[in-house]
């Protein structure tokens, strides 16, 4: 079998054009349509680092711009703690400020953090490198993109500066209250924020017909769909999400705005407010929660599954073998992203709407479960007799796994009506989704940071803080979240200011101000992360090629880091899936994706 | 052989481990589809755009149902800028064929003039605007009014995203040295993109009067 493999694919390629057998179907491709652009080649300073074309230059602009953000959302946090942890101690925050911070919290890290990190950074800097491509297709497109987000980010920032201050309406924005008076920032936060996201979502979708068309059309020769590492299967999923889901999230924000300021009726029912009636009536705000989770809930997989495609190729990697089931791994992310449109609805259990709706979306809920389910039994099962070494990004990819696996089973609670009911706003839900979709990514994130920083930077991450940076991290998480669920059990409510003398609050106050310690502890390790990465970029190890001895395209360019054009003269040609990890029958312990089958003639394939 | 345009299900379920098809791998050029990249960007934008309007139908859908909805008149000049519309989209039908037959002056002349029926169109959404606006039907005066507003002023919006390109490609004609294949290209992409803008209207404007 294995020796057919081999000598078939040598020998047809010399000998096929007289037999015919297998024609190769290169030659009968029509010519493109177009001739392939010549790559735009920046000259000065400006062109070269701010208004760069260069999709790796965008990536860390994109994920640079993120964590500056990022931060902001994690200093809202602390703040939020401290007022719920010792409120008689700390008085600097108000309850307006303290609904301003849950809100900004909440939208920076799903949206202005997590999503342009993992498309925006990751995708940029991967996608092209990975799939052996010069650049993305829409170089200038790309470009702008990046300071559409950039001007996003700014407009949001700037809502903190405004009479009124940001929007304090919670990040789901639910109308009528966000811009009713009574709510903070009803003024000029919440347009800020509405433009914000309409001018995020335009930004975002230049950069997603990049994506996108850039794996489609662009990949090196040899590369189809099915030798792609995973991790391009995860962003090419995910922006493909991005794409059909934003546009309602823009929907919502575009008749929002005019609600408010135009005073149309969209959304806003007839009120009454200090005995008269506001100019409003008829309108529905469940339709605002269907557009609003109709983005909201792939927006969950839209930060989901770029996590476990990296993930994937990080366990693989670091335990030297190939990944387990890697078509099922694939068909998983599809499923799992065809399926993320059908469950929207089960955020709103208590919204009033239709009780059928429920039943049909619990049940979609729990079938999500399934792809999602096989995935971690491949992450285990790849890691099964596997060469595990303990690296700081496997170390985060096992986090991953142990926080994934945890928040998505209280996810299936949650999913369920009757038990979502009376758990609906309380901690319960909030220690839910922190784990699944904040500390699971971030944990990915922060693996795939200390994976590929030498392939950014040309230099190692210092070990010794790294693993400092994991361990408190980790553990760090679990003891913010845990006790968390126990504070939903007994009923308390989240964004609530304060719990002041509730009686069933009793075993609550020293949790909560375990859980302030614990969040204190583990936001100041990520400025230890933060000194490691700009000391490294500077001054760390300088790293050999390919350290990790991994097999994808993105290791293994002329120079590193690559520059721009990725590959030299050359596009490297692909042979073989980005897994050939202790391959059967080689001496060499990994093949990368460019080794012509001639080199490895003795090697062994295996059924994936 | 036509290897070209699988289904993404066959793609998929590709067994890349077997010989056989290893060996078509290795040949693979590395695109799925066999289109331009500028096609299927603009088919990309298609979708997105009709996601965008379909939520806003639905929307429509949802809010007319109640109470308070009371249907717009409409005047007899969006009639007339319908007309022009769907001229427009003949006309760039004819300058997409003009320009495939290499008549590249007829193209010009034919280019100038959608982009001339285009902002006539445009004019002719506004002066309905103000029509409107002297009858004292405003945004906030009903919520058929305000879908009125948002959608015509979404669909001008996306054709003057496509006369930036109708502007870019007029310009590409004009320089002393061009690509014909690819101003070929761009041209019947442009009309593509109006045909498809013409679709939305028709969609859009068809709800309007039925309700």
């Amino acid at each position: 079998m294995s020796d057919e493999y081999n000598n078939s694919k040598v020998e047809t390629k010399s000998a096929d054009s007289s037999s015919g057998s297998y024609a190769p179907p290169a030659e009968n491709i029509p010519a493109s349509e177009i001739p392939e652009q010549e790559l735009y080649h920046a000259k000065s300073f400006w062109t070269r680092w701010v208004f760069c074309q260069d999709a790796k230059v965008i990536g860390v602009q994109y994920a640079l711009t993120a964590t500056a953000v990022g931060l902001i959302g994690l200093v809202l946090s602390w703040g939020m703690r401290l007022q719920l942890g010792f409120p008689e101690t700390f008085s600097f925050l108000g309850p307006a400020t303290y609904y301003q911070s849950v809100t900004m919290h909440g939208m920076i890290m799903v949206v202005y953090l997590l999503t342009a990190l993992f498309l925006g950074g990751f995708g940029n800097y991967l996608i092209p490198l990975m799939v052996g491509a010069r650049d993305m297709v829409f170089p200038y497109l790309n470009m702008v993109s990046f300071w559409m987000f950039l001007v996003a980010v700014l407009v949001l920032i700037s809502s903190f500066f405004v009479p009124g201050g940001p929007t304090g309406a919670g990040w789901t924005l639910y109308p009528p209250q966000a811009i009713l008076p009574g709510t903070p920032g009803s003024e000029m936060g919440i347009v800020l924020m509405l433009v914000s996201l309409s001018l995020f979502v335009i930004g975002f979708t230049m950069g997603g017909l990049n994506y996108v068309i850039t794996i489609l059309q662009a990949r090196t020769r040899g590369m189809t769909l099915m030798r792609m590492p995973l991790t391009i299967w995860g962003i090419f999923t995910a922006t493909v999400l991005a794409l059909l889901a934003f546009p309602a999230l823009l929907v919502a924000c575009i008749m929002m705005t005019l609600d408010n300021l135009l005073g149309t009726s969209f959304f806003m029912p007839e009120i009454f407010t200090m005995g008269e009636q506001l100019g409003t009536t008829g309108g529905s705000p469940i339709l605002f929660q269907h557009l609003f989770w109709f983005f909201g809930h792939p927006e969950v997989y839209i930060v989901a599954l770029p996590a476990f495609g990296i993930v994937s190729d990080l366990i693989s990697v670091h335990a030297r073998k190939n990944i387990f089931g890697y078509r099922m791994m694939v068909w998983a992310i599809v499923i799992i992203g065809a399926l993320s449109f059908v469950v929207w609805a089960h955020h709103m259990y208590v919204s009033g709407m239709n009780p059928y709706f429920g039943f049909f979306f619990a049940t979609t809920t729990l079938i999500i479960a399934v792809p999602t389910a096989i995935k971690v039994y491949n992450w285990v099962l790849t890691l099964w007799r596997g060469n595990i070494h303990l690296t700081i990004p496997m170390l985060f990819s096992l986090g991953f796994i142990v926080t994934f696996v945890n928040g998505g089973i209280t996810g299936l609670f949650l999913g369920n009506v009757i038990i979502d009911i009376p758990l609906s706003d309380t901690y319960f839900v909030v220690a839910h989704f922190h784990m699944v979709m904040g500390i699971a990514p971030l944990m990915v994130i922060f693996g795939a940071i200390y994976h590929w920083f030498p392939l950014v930077s040309g230099r190692h991450l210092n070990q010794t803080l790294g693993k400092i940076h994991f361990w408190v991290s980790f553990v760090g998480a679990y003891a913010i979240y845990f006790p968390m669920h126990y504070l939903g059990f007994i009923g308390v409510p989240r964004r609530y200011y304060e719990m002041y003398d509730s009686p069933y609050m009793a075993s609550g106050v020293g949790l909560n101000q375990f859980i302030t310690v614990a969040a204190l502890i583990v936001g100041f390790t990520q400025i230890i992360f933060l000194y490691n990465i700009f000391h490294s970029a500077l001054y760390g190890k300088k790293s050999e090629k390919n350290p990790w001895k991994a097999n994808s395209l993105e290791w293994h360019t002329p120079e590193m880091p690559p520059e721009h054009g990725n590959f030299g003269k050359e596009l490297p040609v692909v042979y073989r899936w980005p897994y050939d990890f202790s391959v059967p029958g080689v001496d060499r312990e990994y093949i990368p994706q460019h080794v012509a089958p001639s080199e490895v003639p003795t090697a062994k394939v295996e059924k994936t | 052989m036509k290897k070209k345009e699988e289904s993404f299900f066959k793609l998929i379920s590709q067994k890349p481990w077997e010989a056989s098809q290893a060996i078509l791998d290795n040949e693979h050029d590395g695109k799925t589809l066999n289109v331009s990249k500028a096609r299927l960007g603009v088919r990309t934008v298609m979708v997105v755009s009709t996601v965008i309007f379909s939520l806003f139908v639905v929307s429509y859908s949802d809010r007319m149902l109640i109470h308070d909805w009371r249907s717009l008149a409409e005047p007899w000049l969006l009639w007339m800028n319908t007309a022009i519309l769907i001229l427009t989209s003949l006309v760039f039908h004819k300058t997409k064929v003009l320009s495939h037959n290499n008549e590249f002056e007829k193209t010009k002349k034919a280019l100038f003039v959608v982009g001339f029926l285009t902002f006539a169109f445009i004019t002719g959404q506004l002066l309905v605007w103000q029509h409107f606006v002297n009858l004292g039907q405003y945004a906030s005066s009903n919520p058929a009014n305000a879908f009125f507003y948002v959608l015509t002023a979404l669909h001008a919006l996306h054709i003057l995203g496509g006369l930036y390109f109708w502007a870019k490609v007029t310009a590409q004609l004009f320089k002393n040295n061009y690509n014909i294949s690819k101003v070929k290209h761009n041209i019947e992409l442009c009309a593509i993109y109006w045909h498809f803008l013409l679709i939305v209207w028709l969609v859009l404007f068809g709800l309007m009067i039925a309700t």
